[in-house]
């Protein structure tokens, strides 16, 4: 069944490849990602054991969860997004994003640390053409250092796992093997130089891809010049995965009674990125580059919450569904700001709600979501975040929070209300919100509202049952 | 026999980093590639595992990916590297001090009783710092993907020590990420070639802040 | 003593000239000609002792020393040099500093002499030659140390001593073999040949070393084409006691032997010679640091 859906979306990027009908191979996209969320949900309803190489346990029951519901919304845009940009096609795009889709659910669901691994570096070779789709200068810029930046991170990752299968082989655990319930159960013997090493470079290998400072680099090109979908799902899905990949290292790390150094190492690197993002998002005259940043930041604020532990822990965990799908909905009004105006910079992008209602004001209300302003979700995760960390006596660390969101919010909020304020603005292009393009941001805005004011109870024994993973000490 | 086949990879290391035509460093590194494809067979015997481990790298780094890198250089032309940032002769002195360092790193390093006096950890350090080296240093862009693949037969030569750990499927679907990797980077080297008229890197500076 | 220094200088004076001879017969077939006999350098020998000086009047007592420190000091260098089953007739701890320096002073000399003449272009090959046995150096004396580390001895003799045999079979085989590398491209330097420098060029422009004895004629010419072969002749012994380290025991046989292994290098260099184009002048220096820092890798090797 989890091969089943692993596999189902590279039938149909091979169907999309030889299929003469455009439409066709928009509405292709849709149909998998519809797909892929039943599958996913009934799977969820019996996950079934953790097999040697597959399995789902509570955190991939997570990001995967949220990974397909946002991949159906980015689908669904797809189809009118993709009908805007006949003059690009999309006999390359429609097959590397369902790769990209089969890619991900494979290291949502790998238990073998070599196959993680494998998924990883798929995903990265799926999206560089996903970057590439609007083939001017500037996107292959971003592509290139997008490809080589991620593809010396993951080298790195693989030396990481290497030197945890060293680690493994010098305390003497017989056979050697990479497969990870295996080493969460031999854990404790494991030679600790070896598996300090081995985190380290995991955190740097899957920090670059998750886009940690100061690795982050090549977000602001890559999200920048990427269509919206595309920057949606890579800051939504794909940090999740990335995320997902370092979570497992904790859980390693923790398992072999090292949790603590694991976490420090975290809470640094996302000190650092809330700090880059802040800086960098004040005075930030592209609207795509500053979702960007904002990525950047939501991925620091990810890494202090499981840094802390305990409390911050469960937040961070509902933070990474918030954070998707509020990146979601930006990033895809984003777009459609961008097709309109025919720019992403603030010298052309002005008068949004007024001249795009709905994609504007969804626009707004994202930012104010992502800036953590109730009634929207990602205020009850950040909220619950510094709960914990108040509540463990981090009282530096929590001030440093607080002032590093204002400033965020300061930053973006000048950004995104001059984008959005002001009269409505004559548009060169013919472009008008259409249905199939605002409906996956609505519903995803309304989401969040929902979670905001109230979690349903399945979704908090997921995220606690997540938490406690984490948490396991020998 | 494995001692010898590190020793040729670590000169490659030091010819890939002096070289500056392109035709040679391409082939060196296959060159490279293919005799650490041999490096399972001279370790652990012609064992199914790892005969069919060295048959897979051996096509992919000896042939395909060469193949793929030397059709980029003829559909975008160029044949020599511009000098370097720092210059070859330094880069060179720098691939030795790194080397050097390794031999010495390896020896604080709590490795596995075997493993103690052989080539293979500090050839991998040392490779995989050349690899960085040359990414680091070079300004074309497809010396930086070169880089990289020595960078990754850095990593295989610390892989092989650990073949129990590495299941064969696990390595196959390795080399063909990395193979379709650098197929993908291909595609993206003729596309800088054909906007920029070039594959000097110092002209990807137009995105900043 | 006496006795085995002039057997090891007979060795010396009478077949020396003959590796000159088989290069240059190398080097002719290759090129699809005869070639001339490959006991010609005698010949020429012969024949410039016969003829008379010309001697410029700008030179004074320098310009003659020149050719007689090349004469001398490959004859006194080869003392100290094992020739195949003849043990170094003088030895010494701390005599490989004197064998490669050696080599300097006659150096020295010949740049002198270019340089007495007053002719620009024998100072610009001075300045050449002397540039490139600069960058040369340091490979000899790292290769040399590294042989030093496995006979942990100073001693140019105890170098070839019984030890290396084991050395080769066993983990020091590779620096040994990336020093004999090293030590040929160091040949291929100091005796002024492709890919370093042309023999065979009649452009003053392109000489480096053939410059710097345009001026010599007659037995002055002799004694530096003599001291020019002796010197190759000295190097390759020690290439040759690094690459054959046998001992059978019988004088003759390992003397034969040793000579076998002279004129197969002989015809090595004349390979190289052949197929090789020379190196760009900037090239130069680049290949030279890579051989330096070669010989610096193979030393790390042993040292560990």
């Amino acid at each position: 069944m989890l091969l089943f859906l692993i596999l189902f979306p590279l039938v149909g990027a091979g169907i999309a490849l030889i299929l003469p009908w455009y439409q066709g191979r928009s509405w292709l996209l849709p149909l998998c990602a519809g797909l892929h969320l039943l599958l996913a949900c009934l799977i969820l309803l019996d996950p079934g054991p953790l097999g040697p190489w597959l399995g789902l346990d509570a955190l991939s029951r997570l990001v995967l969860i949220v990974t397909s519901l946002l991949y159906l919304g980015c689908a669904v845009y797809a189809v009118g997004y993709l009908n805007q940009r006949r003059d690009r096609g999309n006999k390359v795009i429609v097959p590397c994003l369902l790769i990209f889709l089969a890619a991900m659910t494979l290291a949502i669901s790998a238990r073998h640390l070599g196959l993680l691994w494998m998924a990883v570096e798929a995903t990265t070779i799926s999206s560089a053409p996903l970057i590439y789709y609007n083939r001017n200068r500037l996107s292959i810029e971003a592509t290139w250092k997008y490809l080589l930046l991620c593809s010396v991170g993951i080298g790195l990752a693989m030396l990481g796992m290497l030197f945890i299968a060293y680690a493994a082989l010098v305390g003497g655990v017989t056979p050697v093997s990479l497969q990870f319930d295996s080493l969460l159960n031999s854990a404790t013997l494991l030679s600790t130089p070896w598996l300090h090493g081995g985190f380290v470079f995991l955190l740097v290998g899957f920090g670059t891809k998750m886009g940690l400072a100061p690795l982050h680099s090549w977000k602001p090109d890559a999200y920048g010049e990427a269509p919206g979908m595309v920057g949606a799902l890579l800051a939504g899905g794909l940090t999740s995965v990335a995320f997902l990949a370092i979570l497992r290292a904790v859980q390693l790390m923790t398992a072999a009674g090292d949790g603590d150094m694991a976490r420090q190492a975290l809470l640094g690197m996302g000190l650092l990125s809330m700090l880059v993002a802040g800086i960098f998002m004040v005075r930030q005259p592209d609207i795509k580059r500053l979702l960007a940043y904002s990525s950047v930041e939501h991925m620091g604020i990810l890494a202090i919450g499981v840094g802390i532990g305990g409390l911050a822990t469960f937040g961070a965990m509902l933070h990474l569904v918030n954070n998707a799908l509020t990146k979601g909905c930006l990033f895809l009004s984003a777009g459609n700001i961008q097709r309109a105006y025919d720019s992403k910079k603030l010298a052309k992008v002005h008068g949004a709600i007024a001249t795009l209602p709905i994609s504007g004001s969804v626009f707004l209300a994202g930012f104010l979501a992502i800036t953590g302003s109730p009634p929207f979700g990602p205020f009850m995760s950040e909220f619950t975040i510094l709960r914990g960390i108040f509540g463990s006596g981090h009282l530096w660390i929590g001030l440093l929070v607080l002032f590093m969101l204002a400033v965020v919010f300061i930053g973006m909020g000048a950004t995104a209300l001059t984008a959005t304020q002001g009269e409505a603005v004559q548009l060169e292009t013919d472009f008008k919100d259409s249905f199939l393009l605002v409906i996956s941001p609505i519903v995803f805005l309304l989401i969040i509202l929902v979670l905001g004011v109230y979690l349903p109870e399945p979704l908090q024994r997921a995220l606690r049952e997540a938490a406690n993973l984490l948490e396991v000490t020998p | 026999m494995a001692n010898l086949l590190l020793l040729f990879v670590l000169l490659i290391n030091f010819y890939t980093l002096g070289s500056a035509r392109l035709v040679a460093c391409i082939r060196a590194v296959a060159l490279q590639g293919a005799l650490l494809a041999l490096l399972p067979l001279a370790i652990h015997g012609p064992t199914g595992h790892a005969l069919l481990l060295g048959v897979g790298a051996l096509l992919f780094k000896g042939i395909f990916i060469p193949l793929l890198l030397l059709r980029t250089i003829r559909e975008v032309r160029i044949r020599r590297d511009v000098e370097p940032f720092i210059g070859f002769v330094p880069t060179l002195i720098l691939g030795l001090l790194v080397t050097a360092g390794a031999f010495i790193f390896a020896d604080f390093l709590p490795l596995a009783h075997e493993h103690h006096e052989g080539l293979f950890v500090p050839t991998a350090l040392a490779t995989m710092f050349c690899g960085f080296l040359m990414l680091i240093t070079r300004r074309k862009a497809i010396t930086q993907v070169l880089g990289y693949l020595m960078l990754e037969n850095g990593i295989f030569v610390f892989a092989v020590l650990l073949s129990a750990a590495m299941p064969l499927m696990v390595e196959a679907g390795i080399l063909l990420d990395l193979l379709v990797g650098v197929f993908v980077m291909g595609i993206v080297l003729n596309q800088i070639s054909r906007e920029f008229s070039s594959l000097n890197t110092e002209r990807l500076t137009a995105l900043k802040e | 003593m006496i006795g085995r220094i002039a057997l090891q200088l007979a060795v010396l004076l009478i077949f020396a000239p003959l590796p000159l001879g088989v290069i240059n017969k190398t080097k002719a077939l290759f090129a699809g000609r005869i070639g001339p006999p490959v006991l010609q350098p005698y010949y020429d020998l012969a024949r410039l002792w016969r003829k008379g000086f010309v001697i410029s009047r700008t030179t004074t007592w320098v310009f003659l020393a020149g050719p007689v420190v090349g004469l001398v000091v490959p004859l006194l260098a080869a003392l100290l040099l094992p020739f195949g089953g003849l043990p170094a007739p003088i030895s010494f701890s701390g005599d490989l500093i004197l064998f490669v320096y050696l080599f300097g002073l006659s150096r020295f000399f010949t740049a002198v002499a270019a340089l007495d003449t007053g002719s620009s272009f024998e100072g610009m090959g001075a300045a050449r030659e002397v540039t490139f046995s600069c960058l040369a150096e340091p490979t000899l004396l790292f290769a040399l140390l590294v042989l030093a580390r496995g006979a942990k001895s100073l001693n140019l003799g105890a170098l070839f001593g019984p030890q290396l045999a084991g050395q080769w079979q066993g983990d020091a085989s590779a620096s040994l073999g990336l020093i004999l590398v090293c030590l040929f491209v160091v040949l291929l330097v100091e005796n002024s040949r492709i890919p370093f420098d042309d023999p065979n060029t009649h452009l003053e422009l392109t000489m480096v070393h053939e410059v710097m004895v345009l001026d010599h004629s007659g037995p002055a010419l002799g004694m530096v084409l003599y001291g020019a072969t002796m010197k190759l002749m000295v190097m390759s012994a020690l290439l040759v006691g690094i690459a054959l380290p046998l001992r059978t025991g019988s004088l003759l046989l390992d003397l034969l032997v040793f000579l076998a292994g002279i004129l197969s290098l002989a015809v090595l260099i004349g390979v190289v010679e052949s197929t090789m184009a020379r190196l760009q002048l900037p090239r130069v220096p680049q290949v030279l640091v890579g051989t330096t820092l070669l010989s610096i890798f193979a030393l790390v090797l042993v040292l560990r």
